[in-house]
């Protein structure tokens, strides 16, 4: 720990520890030093010149090393001739700041005319109008009037489309830098930059496509002008006219905090709509950030196609119907169905809906299956992360294993705090079939072929890097599924926890085991006791009534569509007229994320909250609700009235989850750094968080439990003409939660096959190339994308880009032309 | 009893106070504030930007003011942003004439028009178009297809007020 050091600023003392900056240690007692390019997310610069203090330090004298005192035996204070800048001086004992000095106002003063000698007068129309740092901070320290020249204003171009996300106001910038200093030290994307000097100075973008980069829409909450803003707000509302939501993002394992922004607007016929989604501030989970997926990715809430009614099959066509004959009709079918049952519930839903629903089939003795593409929750309930342990505190003696996934793309936030942890000395090993962006920072990079990812985490401890892992106070490891099948994917969670095991991490505060999950709440799937089945289209098959929550099995797999025509009765729950709820025989709509109450389990099996943000449409049930009627429909007592009974109920009966409660899981406590509160300091997030921080799940013991074993080994063997499929994950996939967003439609995934340039001369296929690819007895076109980071052999597709492909498996692409029946071996 | 009957006998004399209304008008005083209109530039263009600080320094709620990005193709008013949803309440309006003071390009203006009833609610509410002053002389009514970089600036420069 850094040594402790005191200092007065403004009269008050203020201890804090060594290291720490004037501006920071000023904010912890409640004194506001006025900056513009500092953020304490970032290196200081220096570069606004806002910031401007005296700053007295205690004259030592030379000869004796000792402090020299005045005649009344106070120590003497030397103030340097000329302010300083309290955003880049880091704090001295016995340092004395004035920041309410004559010459300190009138140095803010001048800063902040020359800020605005060319800043225009767009408050009325600027998107930041209300809650813009420099507009704040000019009425508080600024002058009326300008002693420039209103003529010498500089014009510039006000409508520079950085991206397809972002837009650019020349003439608003301030030259702070925030945004360019975000981009290079906080996400390493450097595509943009300054271009010119002085006055004539402009934010540049220099990738292509503009702007490429995940987190672009950060730099337009940090920015302390309006500058920057987003193309999907743009002149959406005033800040003050919105009223806002704490919520989370649902798009991801990590679960992100977020605030929606609600307005009534007359454009969507006088109803409350969402207008944007910011970051909120949990620094154990998200900072202050958020991904661009998370950010714009929302409109699948508001998409006119949603489920309005339920609907009912009679004959070969579905009709709308009322909820009483439809639930009536299902729970008469439930009830015929008996142990017949099988309920596929996937991580969209929330902890309250998937333990209502497992009520319901459990009664009746049937199956509840989680539906998911990964396995190891068992083994992540039991060497997961203890509680009170945060990816931030993650430095010099940690060690983090990230083994297939590319945490760029599967949860770009653990990637960034990942990158953080390694920049403040952590070790990283990063084990995968190809290069990720982790390679970058990583301490050791293990390319292993397709399939041997469990072995090779099984000889880290017998490899070069065995004795830091060994020593490392924190062991982390991250599993995730790129590359990987479902059954693939438990086995490496063993070999995950067998490393930590053997290593002496289990179980230990900062340690433990991190699924990259692919949806939200996966890991509240595992807790609530729904795990993936074996033989899945068999059971599908066989079942007498199927009930799908949340879940599209009919579009990500063509052997389960067959098999769902083969299911006797089909109730589906779901927002969308998916390819499911098509083949449905009853269709629930149900009510979005936005419109109702909720808790989500987080990766790191952290429990968060999240509240109603827009009011529910009328005709419009919540899952956990249309189960719990389902139920009483047969007599069974579960809750429908609130999800915090639910969550009650359920926190009685599930261990991790006892003595929980949703005013427990609403708790916050102070947050350093201090951001998004009234005095719009740092801007950006302009909501502190009041909301909740979430509670993290205690660990289920180990008692009785053996992490499984098998075999470590699953490569494919495909033969010289074939290609062994493997497929990834990407950020910004073709999933109905994200198209429903024109937006982000030009960065969407492809169906592209992406194979290695050797690997293409044999099979005789050229870049670009349209072929057929065969999946479990359908064929899809595919486009062909040379890669030299692909291993040889194998081929590499996205998930969820248009291809049903979940499983790796052996395939032989054929040319469009002709039949399709071509052979497949899986 | 005299002296009453006396005081109407001489008041049948006198000069009305009262005028003939509606058939005849007394004119309004120079700072009345009557019923609201949205003004337009001489070109044509709508002096609203869309910015909606009436709706914000309105006490009463009565103004409700959604905004829209013009473009050069369809121009509503100069600057990159303009009104596309503009409703008052006049059943909310206390003529405070607040909104005309916050409104940046001197859009809003209260005007002489006493003469509002309604017989429901919704009339009450009126629309931007009711609410616009007709297109002047020589100016081409909105959205207009303007040359581009002539009509950045949102907010015009104005000269201290005088009056």
């Amino acid at each position: 720990m850094p040594k402790d050091i005191t200092l007065t600023i403004d009269g008050q003392t203020v201890t804090a520890p060594a290291g720490t900056l004037v501006v920071d240690a000023a904010k912890r007692i409640g004194i506001n030093i006025p900056v513009f390019c500092y953020h304490p997310k970032l290196e200081p610069v220096g570069m606004c010149r806002m910031c401007l203090v005296e700053i007295g330090r205690p004259v030592i004298d030379r000869t004796t090393n000792n402090p020299v005192f005045e005649a009344d035996g106070k120590p003497k204070i030397q103030f340097g001739p000329k302010l300083e800048t309290a955003c880049t001086t880091p704090i001295s004992e016995g340092m004395v700041v004035v920041g309410l000095s004559d010459k300190v106002k009138a140095a803010r003063k001048d800063v902040l005319e020359f800020l605005l000698t060319s800043h225009p007068l767009d408050c009325p129309i600027c998107d930041k109008g209300g809650e813009c740092p420099l507009q704040n901070q000019t009425l508080e320290y600024g002058s009326a009037d300008s002693r420039f020249l209103l003529d010498e204003k500089m014009r510039l171009s006000k409508h520079v489309p950085l991206g397809d996300l972002i837009f650019l106001d020349r003439e608003r910038c301030i030259q702070c830098a925030r945004c360019v200093r975000f981009q290079t030290e906080i996400v390493d994307d450097p595509v943009i930059g300054f271009y010119n000097r002085g006055r004539k100075l402009e934010i540049i973008t220099d990738s292509q496509p503009g702007f490429d980069s995940i987190f672009s829409g950060n730099t337009t909450d940090i920015c302390p002008v309006g500058a920057l803003t987003t193309a999907d707000f743009r002149f959406g509302a005033r800040p003050w006219e919105m009223n806002n939501a704490a919520s989370l993002c649902t798009h991801c394992p990590v679960g992100c905090n977020t605030t929606i922004n609600v307005r009534r607007e007359a454009k969507t016929g006088g109803n409350v709509s969402i207008k944007r989604i910011m970051p909120r501030q949990n620094e154990t989970v998200n900072e202050i950030w958020m991904c661009d997926k998370g950010r714009f990715a929302y409109h699948f809430a508001d998409s006119p196609d949603r489920l309005k009614n339920p609907l009912i099959r009679k004959g070969s066509e579905l009709f709308q119907t009322t909820w009483t004959e439809a639930l009536s009709a299902a729970s008469e079918k439930i009830k015929q169905a008996g142990s017949g049952l099988v309920t596929l519930a996937s991580g969209r839903l929330t902890n309250e809906d998937i333990y209502n629903l497992r009520k319901l089939t459990e009664t009746q003795g049937g199956t509840f299956i989680g539906y998911s593409r990964m396995a190891g929750g068992e083994i992540v309930n039991r060497f997961g992360m203890l509680p009170g342990s945060n990816l931030g505190d993650l430095g010099k003696d940690s060690v983090i294993v990230v083994v297939s996934s590319d945490l760029h793309e599967e949860a770009p936030i653990w990637w960034l705090r990942v990158r953080e942890a390694v920049k403040r000395g952590a070790v990283l090993i990063s084990i995968s079939i190809r290069p990720t962006r982790l390679d970058k920072i990583a301490a050791k990079t293990l390319r292993v072929e397709p399939g041997r990812e469990a072995l090779a985490v099984d000889a880290i401890l017998t490899g070069d890097m065995a004795d830091i892992v060994k020593q490392a106070k924190h062991l982390l490891v991250f599993y995730g599924s790129d590359g990987l099948g479902r059954k693939a994917t438990g086995q490496l969670a063993a070999a995950c926890a067998r490393l930590l095991e053997t290593s002496g991490h289990a179980r230990r505060i900062n340690s433990g085991l991190i699924p990259v999950w692919e949806r939200g709440n996966t890991q509240g799937l595992w807790d609530m006791g729904a795990h993936p089945a074996d033989q899945i289209v068999e059971r599908i098959a066989s079942a007498r009534v199927l009930l799908v929550a949340g879940a599209d099995p009919a579009n990500d797999d063509p052997m389960m569509e067959r098999a769902l025509e083969k299911t006797e009765f089909l109730i589906v729950q779901d927002l969308f007229a998916t390819a499911t709820a098509r083949k449905a025989d009853i269709v629930f709509p149900v009510l979005a994320f936005t419109e109702r109450e909720g808790t989500y389990t987080s990766g790191e099996r952290r429990v968060q909250r999240f509240y109603p943000a827009v009011p529910a449409p009328e005709g419009l049930k919540a899952d956990y609700e249309i189960a719990a009627e389902m139920g009483a429909e047969l007599g069974l007592a579960l809750e429908s009235s609130a999800a915090s009974l639910v969550f009650q109920q359920l926190a009685a009966e599930i261990p991790q989850y006892s003595g929980l409660t949703y005013p427990l899981l609403a708790k916050t406590s102070d947050q350093w750094p201090i951001v998004g509160r009234p005095d719009v300091y740092f801007g950006g997030t302009s909501y502190a968080n009041r909301q909740g921080l979430g509670i993290h799940l205690p660990l289920l013991p180990l008692e009785d439990f053996e992490i499984p074993s098998g075999d470590l080994d699953m490569s494919l063997h495909p033969d010289a003409h074939e290609l062994a499929v493997y497929p990834v994950t990407r950020l910004l996939d073709r999933g109905i939660t994200v198209t429903t967003s024109p937006l982000l439609a030009s960065r969407l995934a492809q169906a592209d096959l992406f194979i290695h340039p050797a690997t293409a001369r044999k099979m005789f296929l050229n870049a670009d190339m349209q072929v057929m690819l065969p999946v479990d007895g359908a064929a899809y076109p595919v486009r062909i994308v040379l890669d030299e980071t692909v291993p040889e052999g194998a081929a590499l597709i996205p998930r969820s880009a248009g291809v049903p492909i979940h499983e790796p498996q052996v395939a032989q692409v054929a040319p469009p032309v002709g039949d399709h029946a071509s052979r497949v071996r899986s | 009893m005299f002296r009453g009957l006396w005081t109407t006998f001489k008041s049948m004399f006198e000069k009305p106070v009262t005028v003939a209304y509606p058939e005849q008008k007394r004119p309004v005083r120079e700072r009345f504030k009557g019923r609201h209109v949205l003004k337009r530039y001489d070109n044509g263009l709508e002096k609203c930007i869309g910015c909606a600080l009436c709706a914000a320094a309105c006490p009463s709620d009565a103004i409700f003011v959604e905004a829209s990005e013009n473009t050069d193709e369809q121009r509503y008013s100069p600057g990159e942003r303009y009104a596309s949803t503009y409703e008052i309440n006049m059943l909310r309006c206390i003529y405070c004439g607040f909104c005309e003071d916050a409104c940046p390009t001197e859009a809003i203006v209260l005007g002489d028009n006493y003469e509002l009833s309604f017989t429901g609610r919704n009339q009450a509410i009126y629309d931007k178009n009711m609410l616009l002053e007709p297109v002047p002389s020589g100016g081409l009514p909105t959205p207009q297809v303007t040359e581009p970089g002539r009509f950045t600036r949102s907010v015009p420069e104005m000269k201290d007020p005088v009056d």
